[in-house]
Formats: C-alpha cells, structure tokens, sequence
C-alpha cells in the first residue's frame, strides 16, 4: 500500500510540474542520457535480460532496458537509431540493411549464443527415435497439408495412427527458421497444425498427446524433459556427424546438430559506441555472457568462437558476416564465417 | 407463473456458470501464485532468476500510466459528453459526431496502438515514453467516457433542468450546480469500466514500443516504461515453471490494483448518492 500511495504522490508532483515546463523539457529517449535502448527477438531476451541484469549490479546508475517487438520489430526501431542493439535470432535481411543504410546506421554484428531447436514426442511414443531431415520435410511442407495425416505416412513402419501436430506461431524466429531449413523456404509450412508463439503451449499439448509430435525451443525441452521425449534428426550429410545426433551443448555448439542449431545475434549501432556507458555494457555482453546464457537455457559459443568475437568488437568490424541473398547457409560453420577475410 | 419460475431458475444457473468461471480463474491463480507474494516480490525488479524477480516498475508504471491515462481521458471525456448532450445542437454534424464515437468505441485497441506509435511517439517526439503510453490509452478509453458520460445526463430528469431555470440560473449553473451531481453516480460507474479496460490492455502499448524489461520505476512522463500485463506475458512465456508462478502472483497484484481503484470509485459513488439521496 505504501508504494502505491507513494506512486500517486509522485504522479501529482510529476504531473503539476509536467504541466508548467511539459513545453520545454526534451521528451523521449534523449531525456534520460544514460538509458541503453535494447529491443528485438524475444529468444534472445532471456540472455540480454540476464546480461543487462548483471551489468546494473555492478555498475550502480547504469540503464539497461529491454522490449521484446521481435527480429523484424526491433530492426525496425534500430534502423531508424530509436534503440541502440537490436537482439535478433537471425541475421539482418536484405531489406533491413537497406532500411539501416537509408538512416545512416551502421551495425556490428555479434554472434552471442546458439540456440538449438528440439523435434519432441510424448514419452510413449516408442518408434520416432530417429528422423531424417527429408522425413521431416515430408511431415511439414505445404504439400503435406490434408495428405500427410498419419504416421506410416512419414515411414512405412510406423504405426498407422494420426499424428498430432504442434510448431511454432508463424510470427516468431523459431517458425522463420525451421521452414527455412527444413522446408527449403522462410515461412513455407503446411497450416493444418496448433500453432502458438508461446512454446508452453507446445510443451502442454506435446506432453498431453501419445500422437504428437512437435518442434520448439531447446530450453522450452530442458525444462520439461519428463513430459516429452528428443528425437534425433539426421540431415544426411555425413560430414557433419553421422547418423541422427541428438541436440545437446556438444552437438549444438560443435555443428553436428544441424540443421536445427542457429547463432543468435545483437546488432550494435556503431555510432552509439561513442557513448561509454553503451561501449561499457557490450564489451561486457562479449566478455562474459558464458555462464549466463548456461544459467538461462541456451548454449554459450565455443571458447575459440567467443574470442573471434571479442576481436570483431574490438576492431569495430561492420556490417554482416553473411551473404543477405544466400539465406541461413547453414553448411558454413560460424567459426569459419568470423574468419573470413572481408 | 411457471414462465416466471423457468426465466428465474435459468437465469440463476447462468449467473452461476458465469461466477463458477470466474471462481475457478480465481483459485487457479491464487493457488499457483499466493505463495509468491511478498513485499519483496511488490519491491524487487525484474530478474533472470525467478526467486530474486520482482514487480516493481511494472507496478509502478500500471499505476502512473492509467493514473495519467485518467488525468487526460476523464476531464476531456465529461467535457465532451457535457457539450454533445447539453449544449450539442442535434443538427447534422452532432449527429456525424455521435456516430463517429459511437464506432470509435468498437475499434479493436491494437488499431489504437499504432495510432500511438504514429501520432505520439513519432510525430509529436514523446519517444516510448509513459506520456506516449497514457496519451494512447486515454485515446482508447475516451470514448467509452464520452458514451457512459451521455449516458448518465440523460437519466437526469428534464424537469430538475427546467426548475433550475424556472429560478434564474444559468445553463452553466444548471449544468454545474444540479444536472453533473445528480449524473456522477452514473458518471463514475462509466469511469470505472474505461479505466479497468485500460489498466488490462497490452497490445497497443506493446506496438508503441512499452518495454518488457525495465530495472527502474519511471521517474517523469519522459521516462521509459513497462506495465503489469506486459510482465505477466513475459513471465508466462518462459520455459521454467518458477516464472509461471510469478506471473500468477502477478495477476493476483494486477486484480488488486484494479480492485483498489474501483473502490475508490465506488466508494466516491455511494457518496453522491447518499449527498443527494
């Protein structure tokens, strides 16, 4: 009660001294110096929440603040120099970089973790140990709309039951990126499936089903692995592993586990570095967001990838690291990609 | 008599089936989330730890957002419903006037959303701001005002307007001084449903770019923010079962703040009835 009769206090006091300088007080961003906008992907919030939160700790007066409009949301907002770093769960588009480039921002990108996505079953389910990427495409493209209806369907021999299926709402990173390396094509999917953005619905209906099967993120299995069980994915190219691989820390972040691991990414405005306080909390995000992104569910990079990183940021290098008009690429491995002469 | 008897018994089991829902939401949350409640859950901020996180910019900033939401939305509101009923002509343009709310009533509020997003954060430079925030909720609320307000002169009997004249007093004083006391109970019960509106939204001060985490309370309008429903989402989204849990004792905190300013308004209400009783 007390903090809420406090806050009316403190609105009348605002609010009568709004009113008589309101005119000649700079409003927004710019009325708090030491604010570090952050906004994007609400996959990568986790880590930038955890980061931001240890940071303020230890830095007393320091402003971290975090939206959750989305990759595209918060590119958006960052292309037009409303937010300062922009989580994203996929590389910067074509398009965005055109947007970031008509406002004059110029970006460094910054691999800060991957994010591995999990295939699910019920418990029960005692045939899908195993499916190849074609399988999967054959469950999930758009063809399979109203035909794909049963599990024999997929391979011959499994039972003859209907399979129930559960992914991703169409508006999240997760669906963007399974269609794009499972189907061949961003955002191409069958429909007739229960789609949500947030994936306890998925565990929910995952855990609940002996005929289900569904995709999400590997956090979301971590967290609930009593209720559904992995199924590993081979995507039929031996030089990355052999066989189906199961996701875990050392598949995710050795490459193995393809194609279902992704890098996720902050984009930093280049010119908002000038600001110590900015300079200040992303030397920090790269020095030490290991242990963090363990704590909050998702694979750190490699040691040696995690160094690269630090030399990307300390020697400013803009722009992005992949070909905007190849698509995820995901036969090139981030280590390679972070060597790369430019 | 037996038409009697069947309307009353259905009516009483729907009435029921509606308070068994709300009942079964009630214990739910208050099950998962009573536990939770603390004065440090009300006074900590957000955390990546489910145990250490807390509530408290988005209590702060539910509470300045629909505070300043009220500031703006209900003197304007009243203002508005005063002219259209007392002074409003009934020509042409009055009556295009009253259509154009009557609709505007019915806009879903991510429309609002983005009319805030152009109109306050970008056009007018009030940044993501609780300013921007309460401007675009007050927008949303306003006609809601406007019809309830209306709503509550018009049950004010014409012949307490005609005495007032009959001795001498203005249209103003009439207005002031007899027809508004006589309309407030009415008034306040049309506040108490815009501003519970309000206080629920999350969409459109999600699209005008409210944040999700903020370690401070807002300190001025200018001040980034975050509100009750967006941390709720946020929280309910996560995959451990602990944020589940801070997101009950959450709505539980929400539903009392909300319940706070109803009595408030209610309470105000009872008064000028028994003022006028």
């Amino acid at each position: 009660m007390k903090v809420s009769i406090g806050g009316w206090a403190f609105l009348a006091l605002v609010v009568a001294s709004g009113c008589s300088s309101g005119d000649q007080q700079t409003p927004g961003e710019g009325a708090a110096p030491s604010v570090i906008a952050v906004d994007g992907s609400s996959t990568v919030f986790p880590i930038t929440e955890a980061v931001a939160e240890e940071f303020q700790k230890q830095n007393h007066g320091m402003r971290v603040t975090v939206g959750v409009s989305g990759t595209g949301g918060g590119f958006q907002k960052f292309c037009r120099g409303e937010t300062v770093i922009s989580n994203a769960s996929r590389q910067i588009l074509a398009a965005e970089i055109e947007a970031c480039k008509a406002a004059s921002v110029s970006f460094i990108e910054l691999p800060v973790a991957y994010d591995g996505m999990a295939v699910v079953v019920h418990p029960s389910n005692t045939w899908a140990t195993s499916m190849t990427v074609v399988e999967l495409k054959r469950l999930w493209e758009p063809a399979a709309q109203g035909k794909v209806l049963r599990w024999n369907q997929v391979r011959a021999t499994w039972p003859a039951q209907e399979i129930h299926l559960f992914g991703a709402g169409v508006d999240s990173g997760t669906f963007d990126y399974f269609t794009e390396v499972i189907n061949g094509k961003a955002k191409s999917s069958r429909g007739d499936y229960t789609s949500s953005e947030d994936d306890n619905i998925l565990v929910q209906g995952v855990g609940g089903d002996q005929f289900a099967l569904g995709y999400m993120g590997l956090a979301y299995y971590e967290e609930n692995k009593t209720r559904m069980k992995l199924v590993a994915v081979d995507d039929g190219n031996p030089n990355n592993g052999q066989g189906p691989i199961l996701p875990s820390i050392e598949t995710v972040r050795g490459g193995t586990y393809r194609p279902l691991s992704r890098p996720v990414f902050i984009y930093v405005n280049a010119a908002a570095l000038e600001r110590p306080e900015v300079n200040e909390f992303v030397s920090y995000y790269v020095e030490s967001a290991s242990d963090l992104i363990r704590e909050v569910g998702y694979v750190p990079l490699a040691d040696v990838e995690q160094e690269l990183v630090r030399q990307r940021f300390a020697a400013k290098t803009l722009g992005t690291m992949f070909d905007p008009a190849m698509g995820m690429q995901t036969e090139q491995t981030l280590e390679q990609r972070l060597r790369a002469p430019r | 008599m037996f038409g009697d008897l069947l309307l009353q018994t259905m009516a009483i089991l729907i009435i029921l089936l509606a308070l068994m829902a709300l009942g079964a939401l009630l214990v739910d949350v208050f099950s998962d989330g009573f536990g939770r409640l603390s004065w440090a859950f009300l006074t900590s901020f957000p955390s990546r730890r489910a145990s250490d996180a807390g509530i408290y910019p988005a209590l702060i900033g539910t509470i300045f957002v629909i505070g300043l939401t009220a500031l703006v939305a209900v003197p304007v509101g009243i203002a508005s419903a005063i002219y259209l009923e007392e002074y409003g002509t009934g020509g042409r343009w009055s009556r295009l006037i009253e259509i154009n709310i009557a609709n505007l009533a019915g806009v879903p509020s991510i429309i609002y959303g983005l009319l805030g997003l152009g109109l306050f954060v970008r056009t007018l430079g009030f940044g993501r701001s609780v300013m921007a925030g309460s401007g675009t909720l007050a927008l949303l609320v306003l006609p809601v005002v406007i019809l309830s307000t209306r709503e509550a002169l018009r049950t004010v009997p014409f012949t307490i307007r005609e005495a007032s004249y009959a001795l001498g007093a203005t249209k103003w004083q009439t207005v002031w001084h007899q027809v508004l006391p006589v309309a407030m109970p009415g008034i306040l019960t049309g506040l108490i449903f815009a501003l519970s509106r309000a206080i629920g939204e999350t969409a459109p001060l999600i699209t005008i770019g409210a944040l999700t985490y903020v370690p401070f309370a807002p300190d001025g309008v200018w001040s980034p923010f975050t509100v009750l429903p967006i941390q709720i989402f946020n929280w309910l989204s996560r995959p451990q079962a602990a944020f589940a849990q801070n997101a009950s004792a959450g709505i539980i905190v929400l539903l009392l703040v909300l319940l706070g300013m109803n009595a408030v308004a209610i309470t105000l209400r009872d008064r000028y009835r028994r003022f006028r009783g």
